[in-house]
């Protein structure tokens, strides 16, 4: 009997075959072939050239990098509580069926459906100088507009509002999932102990979800490291590379100056931030899990 | 500390379903009441507007002669213990019982007194530290009374607390209930579709059935002179048995009571003269029909299946016209399945319900 278990714990493997081959062909292969090209000087002519550690010393070396580098962990900072937070917000409000929840979850959700050049498109007609929306608001106030897309500070402030908007339809479904998952008869045991709106949310709605917190945390983090195509498209990185964040450092140093191995050796710092921030926020959460149990 | 109960012209809709049509009960201070009926005719719909957990939809209810229906739950001076048990899931045993004192502000030491005394008598002080998870079933029921005693509420509210745990669990934590009840002197209501925990607990059984209270009765006023039909159905196991009527002749103070299976019976009753025999039906219960020794006549059953329950035997048979009929006798009964039997009815033990289900009682006993 226990043969047969193990055989058939064995056949099971043969359906996730094809995901795996699919996986390691597409991550588990660049992830090793990046690592190496980071240790090669390569360009677009010839193989390459064994050079050590030498690109990952002329990536720290360089400013761009350090100041993408700096970029990307604000940007990180910023949007990743607000879009928790916010989430969670919609999500509590959202949290009864009725016609109108159900209309405001598809509306909220529909942004994350939304292509990238789509977005920054919505979102430059609110940021763009002169016929922007914030623009005509700013003057009908008779306030001096701001120039959002190319004054330093408010560049990246501005990419971060259009991610919020784009990315919050995830977060607020899983924070509506597991809200679901709290049994009702705990907020009746709360109301028959007197306990507050905000009690209620503190002792009770938030330990309930703080697994679910925790997985949309390192989701948004691994997402916002990744920050791209709404910083090229809408400020291009600018102005002087203040919204430059860190994919796009690799990206113009890899494919506009095709210094393939100096790109690599920045794209491994990359992985190993995510990877690290993901490991923290595992462990983290692991042991609160414990200690709730 | 045990406060009267007042639930006057009480009506619950849902939308357009009708739950409960027009509910009166009075619960005295201290009293032991218990809710039962069959799943779904409303039991905890109307626990739950006492509790507050849902609006009245007309009636009031008062709880120490001050109306609380349109008060929040937590106001109200009730605690519930629910089914689920609902015990804070990340929290310990111990500040699952003081969370609602925290809300209502009460001193710390007082809390830690409540706790404290709370936990030597439901005997789980050595679990305060422990989160439910870690607890058994058992355990946990103990934790979600024990939250209910802290508050040292007017009347206690039991939402089928018994039945998540197993049998022999159920029969100690009933009795456990019972002495609770006896110690603190706390009203008490209780929701069951159990009638072994409504006979043995309440003071007063209160019967519910398609929207509406069917009888209210002490344990053995229930058992023993139900209201309806339905209740002589609902209560006692087994089943009350039924044989439907031929002819009702009343001949002052005695009866003569015509059915085809059990021929002629003849019962002291004063019936409402305008009783007619048509939809009626004779009620009798199992323990009520004797079976005759060998060799005397009375009227044949024959059994179907016998029932052996060491103390005594159930034997379910029918009559000669084929209307079924339950018969108990002692343990050491040789009967079988096929046999025909010879068996008496107690006729002082004889129910007659009119075609409404509106029962009359044998003046017999
Ligand atoms: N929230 C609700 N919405 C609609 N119908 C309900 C709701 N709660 C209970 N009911 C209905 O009310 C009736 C009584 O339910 P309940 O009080 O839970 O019965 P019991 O506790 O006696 O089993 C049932 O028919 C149930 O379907
Ligand atoms: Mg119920």
């Amino acid at each position: 009997m226990a043969e047969s278990y193990r055989r058939s714990q064995w056949s099971n493997g043969l359906f996730i075959l094809p995901y795996l081959s699919v996986f390691i062909v597409l991550l588990v292969f660049p992830l090793f072939w990046g690592a190496w090209l980071s240790l090669h000087k390569v360009d677009l002519f010839g193989p390459g050239r064994f050079v050590g550690l030498g690109n990952y010393a002329r990536v720290l070396a360089d400013p761009v990098f350090l100041q993408a580098l700096r970029n990307s962990i604000v940007f990180v900072l910023v949007s990743v509580p607000s879009l928790v937070v916010l989430g969670l917000f919609l999500a509590l409000a959202l949290n009864k069926t009725t016609r109108t929840t159900s209309f405001l979850r598809g509306l909220f959700f529909s942004s994350s459906v939304l292509s990238v050049t789509i977005v920054t498109l919505i979102w430059r007609f609110v940021f763009i100088p002169g016929d922007g929306l914030l623009a005509v608001i700013s003057e009908q106030f008779g306030v001096q507009p701001v120039n959002f897309l190319s004054t330093s500070g408010w560049s990246l402030f501005s990419v971060g509002v259009a991610t919020v908007w784009w990315c919050i339809g995830l977060p607020m479904m899983l924070f509506l999932a597991a809200l679901q998952q709290i049994p009702n008869d705990l907020y009746e045991a709360a109301a028959l102990d007197n306990a507050s709106p905000w009690r209620v949310l503190k002792r009770v709605t938030l330990p309930s979800i703080a697994r679910t917190i925790m997985l949309v945390t390192i989701i948004q983090i691994v997402m916002q490291f990744q920050l791209f195509g709404q910083a090229q498209l809408m400020t291009n990185g600018g102005p002087n590379g203040t919204s430059r964040p860190l994919v796009m450092y690799i990206y113009e140093v890899g494919f506009v100056r095709w210094d393939v191995g100096k790109a690599a050796a920045a794209s491994e710092f990359l992985f190993l931030i995510i990877l690290v921030a993901a490991m923290a926020q595992y462990v983290v959460s692991s042991r609160k899990s414990e200690a709730s149990e | 500390m045990s406060a009267s109960i007042e639930i006057t012209n009480v009506t619950k809709h849902y939308g357009a379903l009708s739950v409960l049509d027009d509910i009166s009960l009075s619960i005295k201070a201290g009293e032991f009441v218990v809710f039962l009926g069959p799943s779904g005719c409303g039991k905890s719909t109307l626990l739950r507007m006492i509790a507050g957990l849902e609006d009245v939809t007309a009636g009031t209810i008062s709880v120490a002669d001050r109306r609380v229906d349109t008060l929040p739950p937590g106001k109200r001076g009730v605690a519930m213990v629910f089914q689920s048990y609902a015990l804070y899931p990340h929290m310990t045993v111990a500040q699952n019982m003081s969370f609602g004192l925290e809300n209502i502000g009460l001193p710390k030491p007082e809390i830690e007194r409540r706790v404290s005394q709370a936990a030597a008598t439901l005997e789980i002080a050595h679990l305060l530290d422990r989160k439910p998870a870690k607890l058994s079933g058992g355990q946990r029921q103990r934790v979600a009374i024990g939250r209910a005693i802290v508050k040292e509420p007017k009347a206690f509210l039991f939402d089928e607390p018994l039945s998540n745990l197993d049998a022999a669990l159920r029969g100690r934590t009933r009795l456990e209930l019972a002495q609770l009840h006896a110690r603190l002197g706390s009203t008490m209501i209780f929701v069951t579709h159990d009638q072994v925990e409504a006979m043995t607990l309440a003071d007063r059984i209160v019967i519910m059935h398609n929207r509406k209270i069917e009888q209210i009765g002490t344990p053995m006023e229930i058992y023993r002179r139900p209201a309806s039909r339905f209740v002589a159905g609902f209560v006692g196991s087994p089943a009350m048995n039924f044989v439907p009527l031929t002819s009702v002749t009343s001949n002052g103070g005695t009866i003569n009571i015509g059915t085809s299976g059990l021929g002629d019976i003849h019962a002291a009753f004063h019936l409402p003269s305008g009783f007619s025999p048509d939809g009626a039906s004779l009620g009798i219960r199992a323990e009520d029909v004797t079976v005759l020794p060998a060799g005397q006549t009375g009227i044949a059953l024959k059994a179907e299946v016998v029932e052996r329950l060491g103390d005594r035997t159930l034997i379910y048979g029918h009559l000669s016209d084929g209307t079924k009929l339950t018969a108990e006798t002692d343990g050491r009964s040789e009967a079988r399945g096929g046999d025909t039997l010879q068996i008496a009815l107690d006729t002082t033990a004889i129910h007659l319900f009119d075609a409404a289900g509106t029962a009359h009682h044998s003046e017999g006993d």
